[in-house]
């Protein structure tokens, strides 16, 4: 392999190297860049012609020298070494152990990128998840093989929540694995994780792929890519149900922001590059199942929305990819409630086929409609009673206004190592709705109000 | 590459990506690769088609699901596993299958564009016309007996051409007609509030923008559900794969409620997910209305839904923006406006090649970002579609669906297609539609009162207006998609709903003048067969209307 001492030109995180004609340079071809100390630095091809080639380093630039800097293309793309010794590892977004224990033996390599999945090789998701918290097994039920982001702001209780998920969201009985991928997170964050997996034991059916705020930022445009490569290979060739927490998607982004306008492209909206739905779409659809395999990928990505604002494109366009969101109130956060989901602008795409007689139960479906309409009318009245009073309100209000309250304080609340089963959850609902008059019952039916309701005469 | 031509297709390196020609500066061709191209480098061959981007138009269309660029993807996934991967590359339609072709020309007889040679029974719904493409004509040399054929088999020759099954046509340019016929009859789609208030005509247009959550995806699987149409061609455009797979799985499920066979039997797929390569999807849309065109020629009712036209919006400014183009509003190229404004103008009810009348409905959805309908693609769709269902996030929160405001939709269609609802209903739909759309109007203005200074301050006639505006809310408007009964309304149906909740009203009005409370009015029996309309057969709900008839 050559060696190419023809840089032309360093700035930032790219390089610009002179390249005879015959080079037969690809794209997105990995480049090793060895200083002149020895050190070994690692990028990829960004852009090829035929006098030049432009090198996107994974690390800081920092101590590059022009001349004495030896450029060698390695003549193949980014793969990942898989193998299921990878469980209960800890890794950097290059792949290196950062569990001081040795490298893994590779099973096998695959390419990062992965391939787009055939829709007519996916089967549709319809296995239902108890994840044990009410707000979203009664309301927004996820299911195996979703995507199914949190939306959350900064100080919100997102990573707890997720933390709960990974734990309570472990199924007895089947292969169960979850591969974290961290980008740019804070330390603690990260430690929080980590110490949540080993308290509950599942750190060992974990892979943690971990770039931290202080980390090369390149990498975070791997990592998740990484993290999914992973959790394709455990889920499709070794029959693992893998759940899949990214975070920070925000940071991804912005990372990827930071590399286009690196590049001098054409911003799009807020700086954001113009491919950033596209990018994302790359990553958020390597969930799923596909037909005739046993195991499955199921996507939680948690972003943090700049300023709440669910318009910002991050949260926007993802949201257009993914199956529905779980979006975190601060209002509820601030009133001292856990978790503070707020149900009404969350959604699962995909709980319909998910819930009702065999997977939970037959009346999900109606008392999930039921808890929707009536929260919203109580938040309604909620609203009526700041302007004008509470007496102002109607009868009809006023009940509709204290089953919102108890809703929110019975049924959303609940604590951090609370796992309520699907009938608990589904029963709190209809003792909540016993607060409404049964006139006001329309999304349920008659046979299931004589067979749920507690106090029915 | 002097010999290359502009939109020529080309194969890229030995792995043969497929890719087009889109820019051409002196001896240099820029190309458009439809596929990944990492691994690929200065120095690989590049080899000429001297095609434009085709699609592939015979039997064997219906019930199959494509890519962005009319790669069979049921066949790829049998052949290629789980993955697309990358140079695969695989006709349209299949060249092995063979079909039965009953010729209906016989020999000498002159033969011009657009004449029907003969049919295939392509499936038990659709008879497949065999027809001469454009810029074909002459004296039927030879054409074969009835028999089993293949796509690639000669059929007939006018002259010394050669006429298969199968034709070819380019997917950016319309394919000719004789004339465009100003729209007359309404797409019925069982869905109330699109029937009732916003209809769309036969060989219109409509666009739905609504941020997500909002219910586009559900409305437009209904209307590929339940339009009266006898195509549907669904695109996927840039959509989430476990979506496409829903459409898949749940489609040959589904019975066509005419004829009681599987939909997919008049449906063709175009599915682009997200993940696939921009650049087919920025072809998607084309591969999908060159198909609905072609069917359309036959004289077929055509319905073409684009879910979401803002996904390949966002291709083309994506393509552009690595072209280097100079960027119109928000990063989008300066040709969105006319590229779109082409696109929904490939839609119309027309006189075919061959005299026949067809129609072809574009239903487009837009997914503006953040919800926000100010901008580009949103408002360069408006211009040019004549229906507008807007769909409202509120709505959508109280699980109002379909969540289409009857404040701020409209359709240009209303007085164009009332003579056909009048002849299929009554004379007094017209007024009806009109009564029922002011007391909505009403409500809206008496609610601002109602939240400043509660409900008492409203007269007993104004409080039942509220209570008859909820009804239509509640018990006309909502409809639930995933309900057995609920999910189709058929148009005698939706006549008799809305006719009970008027009638009622003017009952109402008739007993508050008697002096009759309101609490007295509204627990009358009627009341309760309004509440259960949706799910009462015909006659029961006629007799209930009847009922409150008398009484007034």
């Amino acid at each position: 392999m050559k060696l190419y001492k023809t840089i032309k030109e360093l700035s930032g995180p790219l390089l610009i190297v002179e390249i005879p004609i015959d080079a037969n340079i690809k794209y997105e071809e990995l480049v090793e860049i060895e200083l002149a100390d020895k050190a070994i630095k690692r990028g990829r091809v960004l852009e090829v012609s035929e006098k030049t080639a432009i090198v996107q380093m994974f690390e800081h630039t920092t101590g590059f020298n022009i001349k004495s800097s030896k450029v060698k293309f390695l003549g193949r793309t980014m793969h990942l070494a898989v193998s299921k010794d990878m469980l209960g590892r800890v890794f950097d977004g290059a792949c290196r152990p950062k569990d001081s224990l040795p490298q893994i033996i590779a099973e096998k390599e695959l390419d990062i990128n992965g391939s787009p999945i055939n829709p007519c090789a996916r089967d549709y998701p319809n296995d239902f998840i108890q994840t044990g918290i009410s707000a979203i097994d009664g309301l927004n039920t996820l299911v195996r093989g979703q995507k199914l982001p949190i939306f959350s702001g900064a100080g919100l209780p997102h990573s707890a929540i997720a933390a709960q998920i990974a734990r309570q969201a472990n199924v007895k009985g089947q292969d169960f694995a979850v591969v974290f991928g961290a980008m740019g997170i804070t330390f603690e964050e990260a430690e929080f994780f980590q110490q949540e997996f080993q308290k509950t034991g599942a750190l060992e059916r974990a892979v943690l792929f971990l770039n931290l705020a202080d980390d090369p930022v390149v990498e975070r445009i791997t990592l998740p890519r990484m993290a999914l490569t992973c959790a394709e290979y455990l889920a499709f060739e070794q029959d693992i149900h893998v759940l899949v927490i990214l975070t920070d998607m925000t940071n991804y982004c912005e990372a990827l922001r930071e590399i286009s306008a690196g590049r001098k492209e054409i911003p799009g909206r807020r700086g954001y590059p113009g491919y950033l739905y596209t990018d994302l779409s790359t990553i958020y659809e390597r969930a799923g199942r596909i037909k005739g395999k046993k195991g499955s990928i199921t996507q939680i990505p948690i972003l943090t929305m700049p300023e709440d604002d669910k318009t910002h494109p991050i949260p926007d366009l993802t949201g257009y990819i993914t199956e529905g969101q779980i979006m975190l109130s601060r209002d509820l956060h601030n009133q001292g409630i856990y978790p503070s989901i707020d149900v009404l602008p969350s959604l699962s795409r995909l709980k319909d086929k998910g819930i009702g007689l065999g997977k939970t139960r037959e009346d999900h479906a109606s008392v999930l409609n039921q808890l929707f309409a009536a929260y919203a009318q109580g938040k309604e009245a909620r609203e009526l009673s700041v302007v004008l009073g509470e007496s102002a309100l109607s009868e009809i209000d006023k009940k509709y206004l204290e089953f919102a309250n108890k809703f929110e304080d019975r049924f959303v609340r609940q604590k951090k190592d609370e796992n309520r089963t699907i009938e608990n959850t589904l029963n709190l609902g209809w003792d909540l709705l016993s607060i409404l008059p049964r006139a006001e019952l329309k999304r349920v039916k008659e046979e299931h109000i004589k067979k749920y309701l507690k106090n029915y005469d | 590459m002097s010999d290359a031509h502009m939109y020529e297709v080309v194969k890229v390196s030995d792995k043969k990506l497929i890719g087009e020609i889109i820019k051409l500066v002196g001896d240099q061709a820029y190309i458009q690769v439809y596929e990944e191209t990492s691994g690929i480098g200065p120095g690989e061959p590049v080899y000429l088609t001297a095609r434009p981007l085709t699609v592939e138009l015979g039997p064997g269309l219906l019930g199959s699901i494509y890519d962005g660029v009319q790669r069979p993807l049921d066949e790829i996934y049998k052949t290629a596993g789980d993955y697309i991967s990358r140079g695969i590359d695989m006709a349209g339609l299949s060249r092995t299958r063979k079909w039965e072709f009953t010729p209906r020309l016989k020999k000498g007889e002159q033969a011009e564009p657009g004449v029907i040679i003969g049919t295939v029974q392509e499936t038990s719904l659709i008879e497949h016309k065999i027809m001469i493409p454009p810029a074909h004509s002459g004296q039927i040399s030879e054409i074969v007996q009835k028999g089993k054929y293949t796509v690639e088999d000669v059929i007939c020759k006018i002259g010394n051409q050669e006429i298969k099954m199968k034709q070819i046509w380019p997917i950016r340019q319309s394919r000719p007609i004789i004339k465009k016929l100003i729209p007359s009859e309404p797409l019925l789609t069982g869905q109330r509030v699109i029937d009732a208030f916003f209809p769309v005509a036969q060989g219109g247009t409509a666009c739905v923008p609504g941020p997500f959550g909002a219910g586009k995806t559900v409305v437009q699987h209904q209307l590929a559900k339940w339009s009266n149409v006898d195509i549907v061609v669904f695109v996927g455009c840039g959509e989430r794969g476990n979506e496409m797979t829903d459409v898949l799985q749940e489609f040959p499920q589904l019975k066509d409620p005419k004829t009681n066979e599987p939909l997919m039997k008049r449906t063709v797929l175009i599915a682009n997910t997200s993940n696939m390569p921009v650049a087919a999807r920025e072809a998607s849309v084309y591969t999908g209305i060159t198909i609905a065109e072609y069917f359309r020629d036959m004289g077929y009712k055509v319905l073409l839904t684009a879910d979401s036209t803002s996904r390949w919006a966002e291709a083309m400014r994506e393509i552009s923006g690595r072209l280097e183009e100079m960027p119109g509003e928000e990063g989008y190229p300066a040709y969105l406006s006319s590229r779109t404004a082409a696109f929904y103008e490939r839609a119309g009810k027309v006189k075919c090649l061959g005299g026949r009348e067809g129609s072809l409905t574009i239903v487009g959805a837009v997914s503006p970002p953040g919800g926000d309908l100010s901008e580009p693609v949103t408002q360069n769709t408006l211009r040019v579609t004549r229906v507008f269902w807007s769909l409202d996030e509120k709505l959508a929160y109280k699980r109002h669906f379909p969540a289409i405001n009857w404040l701020t939709s409209y359709s240009l269609y209303c007085d164009k297609v009332d003579d056909f609802i009048k002849k299929n209903t009554s004379e007094d739909w017209p007024q009806m539609r009109e009564k029922a759309m002011s007391i909505l109007q009403k409500e809206a203005e008496l609610q601002e009162i109602v939240r400043l200074v509660g409900v008492e301050a409203l007269s007993a006639e104004e409080q039942l207006l509220l209570n008859t505006a909820k009804s239509i809310r509640e018990d006309f408007l909502h409809q639930n998609a995933f309900d057995e009964i609920d999910t189709y309304t058929s148009l005698q149906k939706l006549y008799l709903m809305l006719k009970a909740i008027l009638a009622f009203y003017n009952l109402g009005l008739k007993k508050l003048r008697e002096n009759l409370k309101l609490e007295e009015i509204l627990m009358l029996p009627f009341k309760e067969d309004i509440v259960k309309a949706k799910i009462m057969t015909e006659d029961k709900l006629e007799k209930s209307i009847k009922a409150i008839n008398e009484t007034v």
